[in-house]
């Protein structure tokens, strides 16, 4: 309930009102935002795949973080960026949905866990002296985000 | 029988009718087609950059290609399926949607580029395999491939939208 008012003044933002009121711009918003995600997903992907003895495992790991990191940090900011334009234009309805607030708790926990167990075991290369710790690494950064993107779909069915 | 008439008929079918309205199994076949975006056009557009040198410069191109196209296959084959059963829950509707009709171009065109660069420019791959920089016509085969697959992506997410029907 704390977070209703809030909701209530982003809705009322300039922002807010100039997409729902256009006719075209959630639509093209929503364009940018499936592209960042096709883009965060690979960049999630390749790496994770990699943990899990999958795709390029011939390269090193870390080398190939370190080249999916750029992708993966600008497709999430575009990602936030354009999810924030789209909530603004609809808050009401996020607030009421379900799938809303499962997608940010996952959001929080999927950032959370890749910026902080994710990134050490990729930078210190320890996975491949513990390849299983790798793997759950892996599955427990495709589950997160798995459930982001699913939950984040369901917003427009319940 | 013409197209329309065939998919007005197609619509009306007990399956067509049974997806379009069911409460689960609907919304499911589209989020498998939207989350397996990341799988298919995740692993096309790593090779895509690949190719126009932004990134992975250090591994081989045939490397990219051998082992994250398989995977690609794989989300081709799941977008196909969710995709024919999307439409075969409202072929009329996808039918007279002119983004489904451009999304259609874009899909065949996407798949003529790819089919021009694995048979000629690639064939020669062993010549270009390890150089960061790779021949003009593979670079080019890059762009049009992440320009078409935003295209095909782009109209597709414009289908739910009827502005010019």
């Amino acid at each position: 309930m704390i977070f209703l008012p809030f909701f209530e003044w982003c809705g009322e933002t300039a922002v807010g009102i100039a997409i729902r009121d256009s006719l075209w711009l959630f639509p093209v918003i929503e364009c940018v935002h499936l592209l960042a995600l096709a883009m965060l997903g690979g960049a999630v992907l390749v790496v994770d795949m990699r943990l899990l003895g999958l795709g390029l495992r011939r390269h090193p790991l870390a080398e190939l973080a370190r080249e999916a990191q750029p992708w993966l940090v600008g497709s999430l900011l575009v990602m936030l960026v354009t999810g924030v334009l789209l909530f603004t234009s609809e808050t009401l309805r996020a607030y009421y949905s379900p799938p809303f607030w499962w997608k940010m708790r996952l959001l929080l926990l999927a950032m959370l866990f890749t910026f902080t167990v994710r990134r050490k075991v990729l930078r210190s290369d320890d996975a491949s002296g513990q390849p299983l710790f790798g793997k759950l690494v892996a599955v427990v950064s495709l589950s997160l985000w798995f459930g982001v993107g699913f939950s984040g779909r369901w917003i427009a069915f319940y | 029988m013409s197209l329309l008439e065939f998919f007005e008929w197609l619509g009306n079918t007990a399956w067509s009718v049974a997806l379009l309205e069911s409460i689960w199994v609907y919304p499911l076949v589209e989020t498998t087609h939207v989350l397996t975006l990341c799988l298919f056009l995740g692993m096309i557009a790593t090779l895509d950059l690949r190719l126009v040198g932004l990134t992975l410069r250090n591994v081989p191109v045939s490397e990219v290609a051998g082992r994250l196209l398989p995977w690609a296959f794989v989300g081709f084959a799941l977008m196909v399926v969710s995709g024919v059963l999307l439409f075969y829950s409202h072929p009329v509707r996808a039918f007279e949607n002119v983004f489904f009709r451009i999304k259609m171009v874009m899909l065949v065109l996407a798949g003529l580029n790819a089919f021009i660069f694995h048979t000629t420019v690639y064939r020669r791959v062993t010549e270009w395999d390890r150089s960061p920089v790779t021949p003009v016509k593979a670079r080019l085969a890059g762009y049009f491939s992440l320009m078409l697959w935003t295209t095909v992506v782009v109209s597709g997410r414009m289908q739910a939208y009827n502005w010019f029907n």
